[in-house]
């Protein structure tokens, strides 16, 4: 099966790729000049972790990706610090090497994997996805992953099962608001319906160009739902389940009335206090329009059946 | 005496816009981080609350140190509110919308915390536009009243502040509990007033 979309993008909104990389090489002579304490395994080495990664069917091939140097620095994490740039350096304190993660619930074959033997299992594939956040920015990231329905399938779902639950690790050593128990119930939890897990846009991703996930980002495991606002994403999972009924989820637990449940990307459903009708692409120059935000952030052809006789208004 | 006063003034006008200049330089030089539409903007919101502030604080400051002269720091302060609330509005319709105008309507419509930071700008343009001696004039008595709706603006500023935000809530909560100490201390001084001029009455006349 190939899923394609087809939406164009306009020329202004595509940085040259050329540029891209030039600006990688600048960055990385400067980390290697400044001694770079700080610099992460991709800029330290000089060949990316893999090469060559298969295009999967389903990335957005027209999308130019955001540089990699803005995906690092604009991340929401909230179990290190409330703002992006001070979570992207706490993040770095993660311990994610070994890391396992236990599949359970209602399956034939409860596991616990080593991330390393699930991920050999597995056929690792680059997609490029658009990304969009609740706050109203977007970017364009290209992960390396594999299908999180595959991985599910090795562990044989029961036919009871209708949700799959994620949780993030539990660190508050490292973790100030775990250790301050700060605003969210924590360990951060998502939770897709099966068939949303089960769709072959939804990943697990271990990466992004081409190398292992900055922590900041996630590492080393997280998922990547590209028509659904960012905070479905779940960074630094250890444990997927596989549900009956639904389960309660971080943000929606929080705050029922502005985040809920399946959280679809849709420019119609204003959340309470700001409208997302548009969206702020990241790597734009001043006085450039912000972006018309699509319906299911533009997969809308891959995946609006799933949602086929909902009110996305009430089930939003 | 005078000179120095004027010179002090001089300063003031012009440290006022050290702000923007800061923030032409980290444009110049990059230093507005991953988003920097964004950051431009919230940096203008911020400088404006903070203008805010300052000027309120001028009168407690007076009524404190007793010192008489700092009527014309407040009137500057006070511009100072507006200009930076007129660049942050500036930003949004131009930096970052670049006067698409169906986007901003809808944007407007939809997103409540832009409301709130609407009424504050109204409230702080109305205050800036009778600044002038004869509009002073005119207005008698009700100048004083028009511009008491400036603890309103600080308020609806702060709300606007909050609203937008997903998590992190330190920053508006700092810019509310200095507004309610600056509106306490004014409370506090009328309320005190108010006892002495009952006490001044004789009994007699009562």
């Amino acid at each position: 099966m190939i899923i394609k979309t087809q939406k164009s993008i306009a020329a202004s909104e595509i940085t040259d790729p050329l540029i891209f990389k030039q600006r990688r090489q600048i960055i990385k002579s400067l980390l290697a000049i400044t001694g770079a304490g700080f610099a992460p395994a991709w800029a330290s080495e000089n060949k990316p972790m893999w090469d060559n990664l298969p295009q999967g069917d389903f990335s957005t091939h027209e999308l130019t990706p955001t540089p990699l140097e803005l995906i690092k620095n604009y991340t929401n994490y909230y179990e290190f610090a409330f703002n992006k740039e001070d979570s992207t350096d706490l993040a770095q304190h993660l311990a994610i090497d070994p890391w396992s993660v236990e599949i359970s619930g209602e399956v034939e074959k409860p596991t616990r994997f080593h991330l390393e033997d699930m991920v050999r299992q597995q056929t690792l594939e680059e997609r490029i996805y658009r990304f969009r956040c609740v706050e109203g920015w977007s970017m364009v990231v290209p992960w390396v992953g594999f299908s999180l329905a595959s991985l599910l399938k090795s562990v044989k779902p029961l036919s009871r099962a209708r949700f799959v639950k994620f949780t993030s690790v539990h660190e508050p050593e490292v973790m100030p608001n775990q250790r301050s128990n700060a605003m969210l119930t924590w360990p951060y939890t998502e939770a897709l319906r099966l068939d949303e897990a089960m769709h072959p846009l939804t990943i697990l991703a271990v990466g992004l160009y081409g190398d292992v996930l900055p922590k900041q980002n996630g590492a080393p495991l997280r998922l990547v739902v590209p028509w659904k606002y960012g905070f479905k994403s779940i960074k630094a999972i250890v444990k997927i389940e596989l549900l009956e009924k639904p389960p309660l989820t971080t943000w929606n637990q929080a705050a029922p009335h502005d985040y809920g449940f399946y959280a679809n990307v849709n420019p119609d459903v204003p959340h309470p206090r700001w409208s997302q009708n548009s969206e702020r692409q990241l790597n734009s120059r001043f006085f450039t329009p912000r972006r018309q935000t699509e319906l299911f952030n533009g997969y809308g052809e891959q995946v609006a059946s799933l949602y086929r006789d909902m009110d996305l208004r009430h089930f939003f | 005496m005078m000179a120095r006063i004027d010179k002090l003034w001089l300063t003031t006008l012009l440290a006022c816009l050290i702000p923007l200049a800061w923030l032409f330089f980290d444009i110049a030089f990059d230093q507005l981080g991953a988003n920097p539409i964004q950051a431009l903007h919230i940096r203008l919101g911020d400088w404006t609350l903070r203008f805010l502030c300052l000027t309120l604080a001028i009168t407690p400051v007076q009524t404190i140190t007793k010192w008489r002269g700092m009527t014309t720091y407040r009137q500057m302060l006070g511009l100072y509110t507006f200009f930076y609330a007129s660049l942050h509005l500036l930003s949004y319709l131009l930096v970052d919308h670049a006067f698409q105008w169906r986007m901003i309507g809808i944007d407007i419509i939809e997103s409540s915390y832009i409301w709130l930071g609407i009424v504050a700008y109204i409230i702080v343009f109305l205050l800036a536009i009778s600044t002038p001696k004869q509009i002073k004039k005119y207005l008698g008595k009700n100048w004083k009243k028009l511009h008491r709706f400036i603890y309103l603006a600080a308020g609806a500023g702060i709300l606007h502040y909050f609203w937008q935000l997903k998590g992190n809530l330190v920053e508006p909560l700092f810019y509310l509990i200095i507004i309610v100490l600056l509106l306490g201390f004014r409370v506090l001084v009328w309320l005190t007033n108010r006892q002495l001029s009952k006490m001044m009455i004789p009994k007699s006349r009562k």
